[in-house]
């Protein structure tokens, strides 16, 4: 078997390497840079495509048929974006010291929310509160419960969002309670106001870059 | 690294330990390294494992297209679409898939015809022939059920055309095709089902595959002299020495893939497929895809045979042309494998080839046109009898008039004295 004793050898080196040595280590590496150039193509395809990122650009809502106390749901890049128009009483509410103090985050420390959103009342302007419309916790869509209630959903219920999954409460800014299961408050998403009764969403104010992904948690 | 057999010990304590209980790296030292493969093989024995690997790139292909790929009338070319314009590199793995095709048809027609002229159906490689038969038919299935899911006019008069070859048989025929459509015409159901078994028939073939090389190692591999390895020294183990020449042999393979891919990616379709399907116009000229022209001429050109209508007849040799391969181990009388060492069934195995271009030919072009001024179905019909004629007739009565060479003693014996006094054995 001589003619197949040599098949590893070559002429060795004084330090025992030998030029088939060389070759193979070229040859395997070569073959991974090959093999990841053709991975790669089939990795990016579970990306989202270009028709995908492209329905995931501004949506713009007509705000002049928006009701004080009422609220409409949007849907942007699947997430269902809730609109507010608040009353001068929902917005006195929020500022109270006794629902302040039962928030867990109530000066927005966590960041959940672009700049312009970094206030009391989590908004641009504090007449509208555009909020992503899931709930921290576990990813349900919490409940619009505006009114206050003595009993239902909870004992002196002051008016805010109650997810019906497992209980987690915000207030009317989307801030989260104390004591829920929920961790964070109701993210907010990048809009402007293109007239005055012109919301977009999806779309910072000039001057503002902030990214819905880089909020603490969805 | 031991360079000849090492035995069936491996050397790492976690692999012997995993060894030990599941015996997979002994077996893979077993049929990929010591594997005794005839040290005479030639370029030709490259194909059975480069129809693997395509076969394992159409699946990761195939696997990522159908992530995006809808399968509904109303959506299904659409969604095609959509992959080749917005789903990142959706184009490239489309082409990949779609020329693969292509690909894997020319790798398996050679390696039926490296067979067919060395004669690896013989005993007794009689049951792995049999296997790579079927395999075949999975992939004509396949690749036809593949052919219609993009939805376009080429996809929906295809399939119209071959589900409706089965209504030439006679009183349930009609049944049937109502059957495989689903409905009263091809439509939605046919579609879906057409998509579920697309995706299903490739991992049957894996499994056929997984069984045609469990026969292929119990005897090894045939080789261009056709005689039986006699001793050690007429093989050499698979790795290095076919591992390295398999791994050329397919980068030299994927160079036209590639070439067609990103160069020529419609070379072998047609355009009349990127056209929706329309159930109320056919197109002027309704063409399968190059791999299935010849079964096509044989249908097309088949005359009234006695009693039986041309349509019948030519649905049943159409299909016969593939069941006629079933049963070649026994049509074969000659004791000799190679065809080197037969001087007159050479000549004849240059016709087949000859014959299976020209079938190709007839089946491509329309059935008015002529060759030579002889009307194509008229040529066609010629084709398939000597098709037939060459399985049929002259390889059974060859076995007996043919006077075959004298065969070399042994492998080699052979190889040592084709070399020129530097024969690899002589260092």
């Amino acid at each position: 078997m001589a003619d197949i004793a040599n098949v590893h050898g070559g002429v060795p080196h004084p330090e025992g390497e030998t030029r088939r040595d060389f070759l193979v280590l070229a040859g395997t590496a070569l073959g991974a840079v090959a093999a990841a150039a053709a991975v790669w193509p089939l990795i990016s395809s579970m990306n989202p495509a270009a028709d995908t990122l492209a329905a995931g650009g501004p949506v713009d809502v007509d705000l002049s048929k928006l009701a004080p106390g009422q609220q409409i749901v949007v849907m942007w890049r699947g997430a269902p974006i809730f609109v507010v128009n608040r009353t001068p009483e929902a917005l006195a509410l929020l500022q109270k010291a006794d629902l302040v103090e039962k928030l867990r985050d109530p000066d927005s420390q966590v960041h959940q929310q672009p700049p312009y959103a970094d206030n009391w009342h989590r908004s641009a302007d504090p007449q509208f509160a555009v909020l992503v419309g899931i709930c921290t916790h576990l990813g349900c869509v919490p409940n619009f419960l505006p009114k206050p209630n003595p009993t239902s959903p909870s004992a002196d219920w002051p008016g805010g969002y109650f997810c019906p999954c497992h209980g987690s409460k915000y207030d009317l800014a989307g801030r989260v309670y104390k004591g829920v299961p929920a961790p964070y408050n109701l993210p907010v998403p990048p809009y402007n106001f293109t007239s005055k009764t012109t919301l977009r969403i999806g779309e910072n104010p000039t001057g503002v870059a902030f990214e819905l992904s880089s909020v603490q948690q969805m | 690294m031991a360079t000849t057999n090492s035995g069936d010990r491996p050397q790492n304590r976690i692999v012997q330990w995993i060894d030990y209980r599941l015996p997979v790296f002994t077996f893979l030292n077993h049929e990929l390294r010591d594997y005794p493969t005839p040290r005479n093989l030639s370029y030709l024995w490259n194909f059975g494992s480069l129809a693997g690997i395509v076969l394992v790139m159409m699946i990761v292909t195939g696997i990522f297209l159908a992530m995006n790929y809808t399968p509904n009338e109303a959506l299904a070319f659409e969604s095609v679409e959509r992959i080749m314009r917005d789903v990142n590199y959706g184009w490239l793995i489309r082409y990949v898939h779609m020329n693969g095709a292509s690909m894997f048809f020319i790798v398996v027609y050679i390696h039926i015809f490296r067979g067919l002229y060395y004669g690896s159906y013989k005993a007794p490689r009689e049951i792995l022939w049999m296997l790579g038969v079927v395999i075949l038919l999975l992939m004509m299935a396949t690749a036809f059920m593949g052919y219609v899911l993009p939805w376009g006019q080429m996809s929906f008069w295809g399939a119209t055309v071959i589900t409706n070859l089965f209504s030439a048989i006679p009183i349930v025929g009609p049944k049937i095709v109502t059957w495989l459509w689903g409905g009263f015409s091809v439509g939605n159901p046919t579609l879906n089902r057409f998509f579920s078994l697309h995706y299903l028939l490739p991992f049957v073939i894996v499994g056929v595959v997984v069984l045609h090389l469990v026969a292929l190692h119990q005897h090894g591999s045939n080789n261009p002299l056709g005689i039986d390895k006699k001793g050690k020294q007429d093989s050499i183990p698979f790795h290095p020495y076919y591992t390295i020449k398999d791994s050329l042999g397919l980068a030299v393979f994927l160079l036209p893939y590639a070439f067609l891919v990103f160069f020529y990616p419609n070379f072998f379709g047609e355009p009349d497929n990127y056209i929706p399907a329309n159930p109320l116009a056919t197109p002027a000229e309704i063409v399968p895809e190059w791999y299935f022209l010849p079964f096509y001429a044989i249908l097309r050109s088949t005359p009234d045979l006695l009693f039986i209508p041309s349509k019948l007849a030519g649905v049943l040799l159409m299909f016969g042309s593939i069941a006629v391969l079933f049963v070649l181990p026994w049509l074969d009388t000659s004791p000799v494998r190679s065809g080197r060492f037969r001087p007159v069934f050479k000549w004849f195995y240059v016709s087949l080839i000859i014959d299976a271009f020209l079938l190709g030919y007839v089946g491509k072009h329309k059935p008015d046109a002529t060759l030579f001024g002889i009307a194509l179905p008229t040529i066609g019909w010629l084709g398939t009898l000597w098709y037939f004629g060459y399985f049929l007739v002259i390889l059974p009565l060859l076995g007996f008039f043919e006077k075959p060479l004298k065969l070399p003693n042994s492998i080699s014996e052979a190889v040592l004295k084709k070399g020129t006094g530097v024969a690899p054995g002589a260092a």
